[in-house]
């Protein structure tokens, strides 16, 4: 079979492949995810999405274990302010993501990295500029190397 | 514990092709052999159609013949088959929860273009798959009871068929509707489509009967304010907004309005889209239901100065029907099951200027002229202009507000049948030269193309061409004080001007204005365009995401009469089937607490939006009430000390689909 190359992942010079761990909430962005399936959209293949019932199940180690474990970048998706199916666990997931961020921050990890966003069930538009956005933002800052960035550690709090 | 088979696990690794739909983009082969390699996976296997019954049956063979006792389905969304193939583990004689299925289409290769990146996308999710199927429990479904009451929100035809059904299957039905007559849009027509048979006698008897059948509480002037709870256990709270005359004497003998201290109607009538008027008490049009008048404390004497002869009182005498008093009341009931049928808006033809609806008179819309025609109507069936003459010339202009980038993209669907009926009664009742102005006309369905055939030998003019402008300005004497259409007739490819004395503006469907509110009210879901949205466009178009509330008519998309009607008895046969089945299985993702872990804390209960945490306060520990808890996890993520688990999504699930994803394998 002929491969075409998407725009979307047209890959970078070096050949680096981002790899995405996605938790998407069951009821918006999963089916949003879904939708953008059946309206066949083509986005970028890196992100590997992880079913929650709701983003208020994300918990903060989902994240941390992902970066630690390889991923070079993590999304949470969710459904919009005020559309949760259970009334406010956005709200939680958002509250624990600001968090998280500053943690991350510390951790030398950059922002880029860890991405929330809203995508309700019929906005697979959405979806796939998230997925492409984040794919590419990821793919410029090149891979995590969270192991090269903790040797780094002691240095850093040295004082000197 | 242990994955990879240590602990016993034996897992049946199933790839589907869908047709082409998966095996097109993902190399199957390569990602069943794949599967075959990975810790645990006693069978790795490729079918062409998984969701068939061989597809299913060689699940079960499978089963029998390597005592798999884990199986991981490779195929489309969960949220499409999830269910079959729990079903065929359950058949083959494991635990339903022993199953679990990788999105491999909607995820994978109906997104993706590049073979390579999607077969290896495909392994990741499968190894993770199979990694995190290791840790499922046997799990039951839960079973809650479904009340056998049924709230239909919106009375008009949809939810007026909805209640019917329903109270005819001797359920009892709540309908609620927010107007003080239940009719909806088709009180309004004159005639349907393409029939030509009067919607008014084809409504107004069904109208009647949800008012006198005994299974049917109707509360008009009424809204929903809350809704609580989930399928077979919803509590609905809804509005009844005082109409000042009681429901429970009033026997619809109008003496009140007839009495009215204002002699004559002085108040735009919002039934007659203001082309009427109507006294501060009125009733809506004389086959209201229920035929109770309203008083309007807006334009009250009584309400505004308290100083009215209040010759309505006098009026109505010893039943004592009016009550200056009367307040809004509450009502809270329970329901199994909810039907939305709360229609559509017509299209704000203001929005439009260069068609000049509200600056030049006698540009009226299609639902203004629909009461013009309509025998019961401001002008008593006669179709004439605002200044009383009887228009001589008429265009109509189609697509106002539809198939239109800056307005609404969708067609309406009914437009083009509506204006060809307008067309014709207008013809039938003042014999005026009729112009249609179409981009596309669309007849599509039973009797719906005869129609227009009839039409083109009934001498109406077609003119191809969506309407540019509607002005005043008259190039030469035959055209002064005309309204002058302009627009490109696409077929002939000239600019024409084509002066009427009448211009009819086909105005489109669009979801009501405040959708939004009443979809969250639901805790439902809209497309793109504002309509509530369906569970799936083919396989449940009644069904929301939400189980236990279902759509019908208008509300989910543009539609004529006839499949408002069927989209309503499907809608009632859903929750029918609900009701009849007695209870409703739900899915066993509760949260629950490891007591000898717990910390007593308290960090959860203030957490849980359906207070099903409670603290036990002689152990000093949290107690989830498995019946309240609806599965979000969001305790789980709080718990600081882990003592919080989830079924179908323990901690441990997660963290090796997030190692399977990442290939630690």
């Amino acid at each position: 079979m002929p491969e075409k190359k998407p725009e979307s992942s047209s890959g970078s010079p070096n050949g680096f492949e981002p790899k995405i761990v996605a938790f998407f909430c069951n009821w918006c962005t999963y089916l949003a995810a879904d939708l953008a399936g059946t309206s066949r959209m083509k986005y970028a293949p890196n992100v590997r999405v992880i079913r929650v019932m709701c983003s208020g199940r994300i918990d903060p180690q989902f994240v941390l274990d992902a970066f630690a474990k390889g991923a070079d970048g993590v999304l949470i998706g969710g459904c919009h302010p005020g559309d949760c199916h259970y009334q406010e666990g956005n709200y939680k997931a958002l509250r624990r993501y600001r968090l998280l961020k500053r943690v991350l921050r510390e951790m030398g990890i950059e922002e880029e990295r860890f991405h929330l966003e809203w995508i309700s069930a019929s906005e697979a538009d959405r979806l796939k500029s998230t997925v492409n956005n984040m794919v590419e933002k990821v793919r410029t800052l090149g891979p995590l190397r969270l192991e090269t960035k903790s040797e780094l550690f002691p240095e850093e709090v040295t004082v000197s | 514990m242990n994955a990879s088979g240590k602990n016993g696990t034996r897992v049946g690794v199933y790839v589907c092709h869908c047709g082409s739909n998966i095996a097109g983009i993902v190399d199957v082969k390569s990602l069943a052999e794949f599967g075959a390699t990975l810790p645990g996976v006693v069978v790795s296997r490729e079918y062409k159609y998984m969701c068939s019954d061989p597809g299913q049956e060689l699940i079960q063979q499978d089963v029998r013949d390597h005592q798999l006792n884990r199986i991981v389905v490779a195929s489309c969304s969960p949220l499409l088959h999830e269910q079959t193939f729990r079903t065929a583990t359950a058949k083959a004689g494991l635990n339903p929860f022993y199953c679990h299925m990788v999105n491999i289409r909607e995820h994978d290769s109906w997104v993706h273009e590049e073979r390579q990146a999607a077969t290896e996308k495909a392994k990741d999710l499968v190894r993770a798959a199979v990694r995190r199927v290791a840790f499922h429990k046997p799990l039951e479904k839960r079973q809650v009871p479904i009340h056998p009451d049924v709230l239909v929100v919106g009375g008009g035809i949809a939810g007026i068929h909805a209640a019917l059904t329903l109270a005819n299957a001797r359920k009892h039905v709540y309908l609620v509707e927010r107007e003080p007559t239940i009719g909806g849009h088709m009180a309004k027509f004159d005639k349907t489509f393409p029939t030509l048979d009067c919607a008014a006698c084809i409504l107004t008897p069904k109208m009647t009967a949800v008012k006198r059948h005994p299974n049917i509480t109707l509360w008009t002037y009424s809204e929903v304010t809350q809704v609580d709870g989930y399928v077979g256990n919803f509590k609905v709270t809804v509005k009844r907004k005082p109409r000042y005359v009681s429901e429970d004497v009033c026997i619809g003998c109008m003496e009140c309005i007839e009495a009215c201290v204002y002699k004559q109607a002085k108040y735009p009538d919002e039934f007659n889209l203001g082309l009427g008027k109507r006294k501060p008490i009125y009733i809506p049009f004389p086959q209201a239901v229920p035929p109770v008048p309203v008083i309007d404390p807006e334009t009250c004497i009584e309400f505004k100065s308290g100083k009215c002869k209040k010759t309505c009182v006098e009026a109505c005498g010893e039943r004592k029907g009016i009550n200056f008093k009367q307040v809004e009341s509450i009502e809270t009931i329970e329901v199994g099951n909810i039907v939305l049928a709360t229609g559509f808006q017509v299209f704000d033809a203001r929005r439009l200027p260069y068609y000049g609806y509200g600056k030049h008179p006698n540009v009226y819309t299609s639902l203004e002229v629909e009461r013009l025609i309509n025998a019961s109507g401001p002008t008593a069936g006669e179709v004439i202009l605002r200044d009383g003459r009887k228009p001589k010339t008429v265009g109509i202009l189609h697509c106002v507000g539809s198939r239109d980038e800056n307005t609404n993209r969708w067609c309406s669907r009914v437009c083009c049948m509506y204006s060809l009926k307008l067309a014709h009664l207008i013809k039938e009742h003042t014999g005026a030269e009729v112009f249609n102005f179409y981009i596309d006309i669309r007849t599509p369905g039973k009797g719906f193309e005869e129609f227009y055939q009839r039409l083109l030998k009934e001498g109406v003019h077609f003119i191809r061409g969506k309407g540019a402008e509607v002005n005043t300005w008259p190039l030469d004497p035959s055209e002064e004080g005309k309204l002058i259409i302009r627009v490109e007739d696409t077929l002939i490819g000239r600019i024409r001007r084509i002066p009427v004395d009448m211009v009819v503006l086909a105005v489109g469907l669009e979801p009501h204005v405040d959708a939004q509110d009443v979809r969250r009210l639901f805790n439902i879901s809209c497309s793109q365009d504002g309509w509530f949205l369906e569970r799936h466009p083919k396989l449940a178009p009644v069904n929301t995401f939400t189980d236990g509330i279902f759509l019908a008519g208008c509300c989910q998309g543009p539609k004529d009469i006839p499949d408002t009607v069927a989209q309503a008895g499907a809608a009632a046969s859903e929750a029918l089937a609900l009701i009849d089945a007695k209870f409703v299985e739900l899915e066993p993702n509760t949260a629950y607490v490891l007591e000898e872990v717990c910390s007593g804390c308290k960090t959860c209960v203030a957490l849980c939006p359906y207070s099903a945490i409670s603290f036990l306060e002689d152990k000093k520990k949290a107690l989830i009430n498995e019946a309240l808890c609806k599965g979000c996890g969001t305790c789980v993520a709080a718990c600081p000390s882990g003592s919080i688990r989830q079924n179908l999504f323990e901690d441990e699930e997660i963290f090796e689909e997030i190692k399977g994803v990442l290939a630690y394998a």
